[in-house]
């Protein structure tokens, strides 16, 4: 079965990013393919490349480059609701006069219709976070 | 659509129905769901709102921006029609549970009870729960 996850919350803040992650790995290992993780609303603060929990913590920006790394599952962000949280990449941030940027790949940033075409294809848009 | 006209049912089908269940203002919930619907409808897909619980007061008659300087959701709901998202419905027990009745709301949405939530629920291809 074709799986996709979207994320709505931020990471630390409530279980759903860790519960997300835990599913994704459950879908692979049962065989099922997983096209893409789609980071939306609060969600999109798991795409902050500068997060630094303290060591003995779940590292879940680890663990979303691993699950994409290993599994070639995309990392979806939107990008409306990323900019308004401060989140963007290089080219963001140099459109957008920003000093730094937040966001880097594997993570990409990508419009709402990408969600959508995600929820119509996949048999399965399981959320996590509302 | 000539079928399933059972007793309080709803009989609508569609490719993606969104379930509003926060007001507005007080986040982003509402917002952000809304544009996914807007984004939906850009796609040319069939889009439905269901207005649940607090989410019946987005469609509270005379509301403003405020103090808080956000845009509000008004100006996005009365952009629907010009999308072509005629499709809207509202709990009726919420509505009885805020003390609304149609007069208080705008855009003329049409009431379920639970069992034509169920239905609406039923007949489309992805639920978007904001």
């Amino acid at each position: 079965m074709r799986y996709a996850i979207l994320v709505l919350a931020a990471p630390y803040s409530h279980q759903a990013s860790h519960s997300a992650l835990r599913f994704a790995h459950a879908v692979l290992a049962r065989g099922h393919q997983l096209d893409s993780v789609f980071f939306y609303h609060d969600g999109v603060c798991n795409a902050a490349r500068l997060a630094a929990p303290p060591q003995d913590e779940p590292q879940l920006l680890d663990g979303w480059m691993n699950l994409s790394a290993e599994h070639d599952v995309a990392l979806q962000v939107c990008i409306a609701a990323a900019l308004r949280r401060g989140l963007m990449d290089e080219r963001e941030a140099a459109r957008h006069g920003k000093s730094g940027h937040s966001v880097e790949p594997p993570f990409e940033l990508v419009g709402l219709g990408q969600l959508v075409d995600l929820g119509l294809g996949c048999d399965r848009l399981i959320t996590f976070g509302t | 659509m000539p079928y399933l006209e059972e007793q309080n049912g709803c009989s609508t089908k569609g490719d993606i129905l969104l379930v509003l269940r926060h007001a507005p203002h007080g986040s982003s919930w509402l917002r952000e769901g809304l544009d996914i619907a807007l984004v939906g409808a850009a796609f040319d897909r069939d889009v439905s709102l269901l207005f649940m619980g607090e989410g019946v007061l987005a469609l509270l008659s005379g509301q403003q921006a405020g103090a808080l300087g956000q845009k509000g959701t008004h100006p996005t709901l009365q952009m629907l029609e010009m999308y072509d998202i005629d499709a809207l419905f509202v709990e009726q027990r919420a509505m009885e549970r805020y003390g609304l009745v149609q007069e208080d709301l705008i855009l003329a949405p049409q009431g379920l009870e639970e069992a034509g939530m169920a239905d609406l629920i039923k007949h489309h291809d992805l639920v978007l729960t904001f």
